[in-house]
């Protein structure tokens, strides 16, 4: 005669495996409020029929395991990137529901431009942004929630807005913005508090399935531990007594009747605008040549080239990448920038090929171009068994250390000097490289002088000094 | 047979999923949880446990409880006519 009216919601797993731990209790300490949000989100999941199709990213802190629990699809994103993880799940699967559940270190701190971004282009997510005032998994240290004069590890006599500032209050900041349609602080202090904050849950939950936009709940959360109360249930007190003056509850955004449902404009260009679009000239070409002429070894090169930042080491990419792409094969160039633009090494990854190219990242390279000595000493190990290590003996004076793959000495600088500029060294080794491989014709290098490089004025003074590196490989093989 | 009153609800606390926090106990209106003082579960806790009597189903202990499976409530079902 008694019918069970409550009980484990179905969006959480049967029981939670994992490294450590009892797998029918969850890892959180007792009286966490990250438990009793858990629930009003299963619940919500589960009544409104979400739970198939949501993906929930999980962030780092005392939550980081929330995969464990929610039985729906599962991210774990780095510190503070929930946002920008659960934008691309979102984009990418627009029927889903996408929930960022974060804490105040993570949302606030470390992550405060992700969620700013996010709500500010409107991201059709739901955040669940869990304010406990304090960084709880790291062992208690101040958040840009911890309150004035709160004690924790690194505010050991409490938080002085003279030195700290004042905490953020991050639904006040938000809903300053224009996309933004549903925002709500709620609070687990007590009862009638908590049936709000399930009614804001669900409601969060409805503005996305609704499609109407971006929602974030903000929940004042204990964290018995961190606080370092007396008996958990203290917690709760805590939360009335310090919180809440300064963490209003309410509803700060509410746009959810004015709110159009949302459609992903869909303003992309066909595919063949692309090249004309992005100044590319060439037709965007299935891969359709073969290099079954190259010997083994040059065929499909994976290339680093490095140097110094002026030595044209991303141009030489550019121009390898562009005259493959002429050949008709697939490529990709990756520069890496960085500090070394002004005066360490710059380099760069490119990839020419017969198949369609996964990833442009280049590890283990079967061609390196090393134009200075922290190059060699940096690139050399990278390379396959077998395979082609160039070097400028202009600005090299040590041997490779490797003697299991081909090497090809040459002295671009002082090549590219007497033909009167030492900027042309990168197209010398250019030359030497398409000589010594066959990877394209020199005809072909000739003419994409004309697409690549930008000053038009020195196609002649390049196409020598291509010229003139690949005299210099076809000598040394004459035996010369 | 008893005119004893019957209750509109009742609860359950698996003893094993219970981390003793204590927040059920201080959100049930009718004070009917209490901590079992002799039982140790094996999570090293006092588990609450239900008085017995005297719970009105409102659910407020179900939606404190920060552990999925603790806590579950039942209520009178109503009599069909
Ligand atoms: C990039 C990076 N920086 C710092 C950390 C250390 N760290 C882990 S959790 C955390 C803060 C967590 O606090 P909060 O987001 O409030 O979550 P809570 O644990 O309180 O739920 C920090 C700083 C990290 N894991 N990664
Ligand atoms: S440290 Fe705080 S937030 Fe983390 S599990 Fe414990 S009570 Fe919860
Ligand atoms: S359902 Fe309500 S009355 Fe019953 S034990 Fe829980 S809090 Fe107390
Ligand atoms: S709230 Fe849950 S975990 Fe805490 S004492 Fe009650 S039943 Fe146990």
């Amino acid at each position: 005669m008694y019918e069970k009216i409550l009980e484990k919601p179905r969006s959480f797993y049967d029981n939670y495996p994992r490294k450590d731990g009892d797998i029918t209790v969850t890892h959180y300490c007792p009286g966490c409020g990250h438990g009793i949000a858990h629930k009003m989100i299963a619940e919500a999941l589960s009544d409104l029929n979400l739970a198939e199709r949501t993906i929930l990213i999980s962030p780092v802190g005392c939550s980081v395991f929330a995969y464990y629990y929610f039985d729906v699809g599962n991210i774990q994103a780095a510190h503070g990137r929930a946002p920008a993880v659960a934008t691309g799940v979102k984009r990418a699967n627009p029927d889903s529901i996408v929930i960022s559940y974060q804490g105040d270190g993570d949302l606030a701190a470390i992550g405060g431009d992700e969620i700013m971004q996010a709500a500010n282009r409107g991201e059709q997510i739901t955040v669940f942004f869990i304010n406990n005032a304090i960084y709880g998994m790291t062992g208690g240290q101040m958040a840009p929630t911890t309150l004035v004069e709160q004690k924790t590890t690194t505010s050991p006599y409490g938080r002085n807005p003279h030195n700290e500032g004042f905490p953020i209050r991050v639904c006040e900041l938000l809903s300053s913005l224009e996309a933004p349609v549903y925002i709500e602080r709620v609070s687990l202090h007590n009862s009638a508090a908590r049936a709000k904050a399930r009614k804001a849950i669900r409601k969060a939950l409805q503005v996305q399935a609704d499609r109407k936009g971006f929602s974030l709940v903000e929940i004042l959360s204990g964290c018995p531990t961190g606080w370092k109360v007396k008996q958990p249930s203290d917690s709760l007190d805590w939360i009335e007594k310090y919180m809440l003056p300064y963490f209003p509850v309410g509803v700060f955004k509410d746009n959810t009747e004015k709110a159009e449902p949302f459609r992903y404009i869909e303003n992309v260009p066909p595919k063949s605008e692309l090249p004309k679009l992005i100044d590319i000239p060439m037709e965007d070409k299935v891969v359709q040549a073969s290099m079954a002429d190259l010997p083994g070894p040059y065929r499909n090169p994976r290339i680093k080239i490095a140097g110094f930042g002026g030595q044209g080491v991303l141009s030489l990419g550019v121009a390898i990448a562009q005259l493959g792409l002429m050949q008709g094969y697939d490529v990709s160039w990756l520069p890496s920038y960085g500090p070394e633009m002004r005066g360490g090494t710059a380099h760069c990854h490119v990839m020419v090929s017969e198949h369609i190219i996964g990833s442009p990242l280049v590890t283990a390279s079967t061609v390196c171009v090393a134009m200075n000595k922290p190059s060699l000493e940096k690139f050399e190990k990278e390379l396959v068994p077998g395979g082609l290590l160039i070097t400028n003996t202009s600005m090299i004076d040590i041997e490779p250390t490797r003697k299991d793959v081909e090497w090809l000495p040459i002295p671009a600088t002082e090549m590219a000097s007497e033909l009167g500029n030492i900027r042309f060294g990168n197209m010398v080794v250019l030359g030497a490289y398409l000589q010594k491989t066959g990877l394209v014709p020199l005809k072909v290098a000739f003419d994409g002088l004309h697409i690549f490089l930008k000053a038009k004025r020195f196609i002649p003074d390049n196409e020598k000094a291509i010229q003139v590196g690949a005299d210099y490989v076809s000598k040394k093989l004459a035996g010369k | 047979m008893t005119e004893e009153k019957i209750d509109r609800g009742k609860i359950e606390i698996d003893v094993d999923e219970c981390k003793g926090c204590g927040l059920c106990i201080v959100a049930c209106p009718v004070s009917v949880i209490e901590f079992s003082r002799d039982i140790i579960n094996k999570q090293g806790y006092h588990p609450a446990q239900y008085k017995g009597s005297g719970c009105i189903g409102c659910g407020n202990c179900f939606y404190t409880c920060p552990e999925p499976g603790a806590i579950t409530v039942y209520r009178l079902a109503k009599k069909q006519s």
